[in-house]
Order: structure tokens, then sequence, then C-alpha cells
């Protein structure tokens, strides 16, 4: 099941896991990407703190944990490949997250409510 | 409330291809275009890339007397580097200096027989005309009715040749005047990416389908001001505003090199421009600070304003980023600086970037080798 934020991040259950990518709206709007700082593996994060730093060709933005939570995994092999993320960015995972409140993912959009966001 | 953007010739046309719009310069101008500013800074280095540039200046200087040694004199008067000498068909770079020695602005000056052409930035073109409107010996006529096109890349030549036979013979920085359906091209082989390449001054009444015809080459792609300036920047070149600015000084933004012996002390005609004893004493001593490249050793691009420092912790900053992007050429970051000119080449320094310093090689300038057609 795939859940959409305001921030245009995609999540994805994965057992106890959630997945978090960017949007195809969000790489438009960024660019080409060049540079992906990933957090640590291990890292409690708060919902909204910024743990991705991402440099497209114009501009340097953050990704934020959407949800608070453990840092289970994070996809490495995109940090050297930083333009997958405009190549297949619904592919293009940046990390996984163990939420502490089980039933994190139930606020979000489903696609059709993301897709009228965007317009 | 915000002034209205100004808008080119080609706007509708930016439209019709896709481009993304950004306020630039008080212009509303091309950014990218769908292709991407990575693709697109590519193409440039590979095929050709076209840029709309009708956003800068052009202005004509032409003498009241008649005689072009007037405007020339009158130029070296605002402008350290010989205009005078400079041959017909000819173009050159310059700088507009202030009292203090600081930059007001850079530009292109050409020899057209009976008067000047001059190109200068955007952002600084109101500025500039007044400030040329002070000479008295001259009239100052900004031009209007024109559009203006770069043309950058090793198949530059060959795109604009299958529409104008006669600019193979052009050689760089040769300014010259050509007919293209009964229209008056204003053309000099020059440009802003180190690539070769053409600058194109196009009557508005032509300038779409002169376009047009430029793009159903296949080698030709239109580019965006994102990219024009990752080239401009692994070619070192420094963009006023940036790079440049009043409190930056010839020899501190590297470009003595537009200012010859004969402007310089004990040359034929030296000094006589405003901040002349401050701009020649200085290049006769050398800056104690000018402008460097940077390379950082990870992928993380530094940017403008980021501060660079000796040591990987504690001390003073000693400059910070004027430039700084990704380059697609360089293949990786690329930045300029104002630093200790004493510094060598291949000096490890540190940039600090989120509160985390990062290594960063002092980098001779530019990053790319130019390709110029000499």
């Amino acid at each position: 099941m795939l859940k959409f934020t305001e921030d245009h991040e995609w999540l994805r259950a994965e057992g106890e896991d959630v997945v978090v990518g960017i949007t195809a709206h969000a790489s438009e709007q960024l660019g080409d990407v060049v540079f992906i700082e990933l957090p640590e593996e291990g890292r409690e994060v708060a919902a909204g703190e910024e743990i991705v730093v991402i440099e497209s060709v114009k501009a340097a933005s953050d990704i934020v944990a959407p949800v608070a939570g453990v840092i289970t995994a994070v996809n490495s092999d995109l940090a050297d490949n930083p333009g997958n993320v405009n190549a297949d960015p619904m592919a293009a995972w940046f990390f996984k997250i163990k939420p502490a409140d089980a039933a994190a993912l139930e606020g979000f959009m489903d696609e059709a409510a993301y897709q009228a966001l965007i317009g | 409330m915000a002034e209205e953007l100004r808008r080119t010739g080609l706007y509708d046309l930016h439209i019709e291809q896709g481009a993304r719009m950004v306020p630039f310069a008080g212009w509303e101008m091309p950014v990218q275009y769908p292709m991407g500013v990575m693709a697109e800074h590519l193409h440039t280095r590979e095929k050709a890339g076209l840029f709309d540039v009708g956003h800068m200046g052009q202005v004509l200087v032409i003498p009241k007397d008649g005689n072009l040694e007037t405007a020339a004199l009158a130029l070296e008067t605002l402008i350290p580097a010989a205009v005078l000498g400079l041959p017909e068909g000819r173009q050159r770079y310059g700088l507009f200096t202030n009292a203090s020695g600081g930059i007001l602005d850079d530009l292109m000056f050409a020899n057209r027989g009976d008067h000047y052409l001059l190109v200068v930035n955007a952002g600084c073109a109101e500025q500039d005309i007044a400030h040329l409107q002070t000479l008295v010996d001259v009239d100052v006529v900004p031009v209007t009715d024109r559009g203006l096109l770069a043309l950058q890349g090793p198949k530059a030549e060959g795109a604009l040749a299958a529409l104008l036979p006669a600019v193979r013979q052009m050689k760089f920085m040769d300014s010259q005047i050509h007919d293209w359906n009964g229209a008056e091209l204003w053309i000099s082989r020059s440009g802003y990416t180190g690539e070769d390449g053409f600058e194109i001054s196009v009557p508005n009444t032509v300038l779409r389908e002169f376009t047009e015809a430029l793009l159903r080459n296949p080698d030709v792609a239109p580019i965006g001001l994102g990219a024009r300036d990752s080239l401009r920047l692994e070619a070192g070149m420094p963009l006023y505003g940036h790079d440049m600015n009043t409190d930056v000084t010839p020899a501190q933004a590297a470009l003595g090199w537009s200012i010859p012996k004969l402007r310089r002390v004990g040359g034929a005609r030296a000094g006589g421009f405003p901040g002349a004893e401050i701009v020649l004493a200085e290049l006769a001593n050398g800056p104690t600070v000018t402008r460097r490249g940077l390379r950082p050793e990870g992928r993380a691009p530094i940017r403008e304003g980021v501060e660079i420092f000796a040591d990987e912790d504690g001390g003073q900053a000693l400059g910070k980023v004027c430039s700084g992007t990704f380059g697609p050429s360089a293949g990786g970051p690329v930045a300029m600086a104002l630093l200790d000119a004493s510094l060598p080449d291949g000096t490890r320094l540190w940039a600090e970037l989120r509160g985390k310093r990062l290594p960063v090689i002092l980098t001779e300038l530019p990053f790319i080798t130019p390709s110029y057609k000499r």
C-alpha cells in the first residue's frame, strides 16, 4: 500500500518498516540530483526531522522523517548513483524506518489525494 | 509591489519548448527545458547549445565628431582596456571600474568601423548606459529592436554555417555583420561556456524565424540559464554580482589580463580611468586575495556563501565561495572563491557545509580546457 506526504515523499509499508522515497513530481522540481547524504542506520528520529540532504544541480534540499521511529536501512547504492532519483523516483528509496507507532501510516494521503494536491 | 518582469522576443517560443521560466535580473528567462540542466550542459559540450541572452544590454557608442578615435579615447576613460588600437571587426573584453577600483560591470566591446558596439550584463545595463552618457564626446544609443542569441559548442560552427557559410572564416573574437534573408545579423565568435561558438544579435522582426531555423538542426538544442551557469563556472569565467562587484578589484577578480601594459604604470596611455591608482598599484604589487578555483574531494556541491578554512577544526574563515555548483563535464563539484593569492594550487582547504568541514583542493582555473577557434 502506497501513501504520500505533503512533503512529496512516498511511503510503502514493508513488514514492520516503512520504505521512503520522493515522488516523480518532487524529482522533477528538484532537477538532476547530484549528491545524497543518508542518515546512519539505527538512528532514532522525530517526525519532521531533516535526515537526508539532497543536492540537485540547482540547490540543496532536505528530506524529512515522515514519522517518528528508528532508521533500519539506508540505500547506499542510491548515494553512489544519485541520478537514479530522476531516472526512476518510485524505485529509488532513500531509507527504511520502523515507526514508533505501528498505525503511523494511516493519516497520510492515498495516491488519488496526492494527485489532487499536486494538480 | 514587484516590478513587472521583462520578456525577450523569444518568450512564446520558450513556453512552447516547455521551458521553466524564472525571474533573472528583471527578466523572465528560461532556467531549463525538459532535457534538464545536466543533459543541457553536456549537450552544449558535445554538440551545440542555443541560449537566449536577449536580456543582455546592447549599446552603440558613436563619436559625435565622426572620428572613431574620439569614441575610443572616451571609452578608455571608463574602461581600463585598449579600446584604441582594436582593429575594425574585432572585439575585446573589458571592465567598468569605480573610483575605489571596484568593478561596476564587465562587458564586450567591438570596433564596427565608425562606432563601437558594447554588450553589458542585464542587471547592470541601466546603470552602464547612465555611466556612458556622462561621456560628452559620444552618443550612447541603447539597441532596443534586437534579440541576442548565443550558439555554443563544437557543432556551433556547422549549425550556423548551414545558414551563413561565411561564418566559417571567423576567428575567436571577430565581430562581423552578415546578411540573412535581408536581415542584418551582428555576429561575434565568442561566448560564455569555454566552447567555440557565436553570439548573434538578431533584429526582432526575424528573431523567432532565425531561432527556429537554428533549432531545426538536430545538433542544436535550446539551453537554459541553469546550464549556462555550470558551463561558465567550469570554464573559470566570473559572473557579475557573484564573483565580482563594486568591492572586488580587477586583480582580485583575476581579470588583470584585460588591462594591457599600455594602460598600466609606465604605459603610453597609463591610468586615466576610475580608481586607476588603486587598480594599477594592486596589479603591480600583486593582490593579497584573488579568485581561485576549488574542487571538493567529495560529491557535495559547495555553493555561494560557503566559508573556507585552512584547517579541519577551528580558525577564522579564509574566505567565502562566490560561485559553486556541480560540474557535469568536470564530473564533480566545482567552485570559485576569493582566497589568499600566495597559497599554491593543490593546497588542501576545508569548506564548512551544514556544520561539517569537507576537504577541498585549490585548483587552477579553468576546470575544463577551452576550445576556442583562434
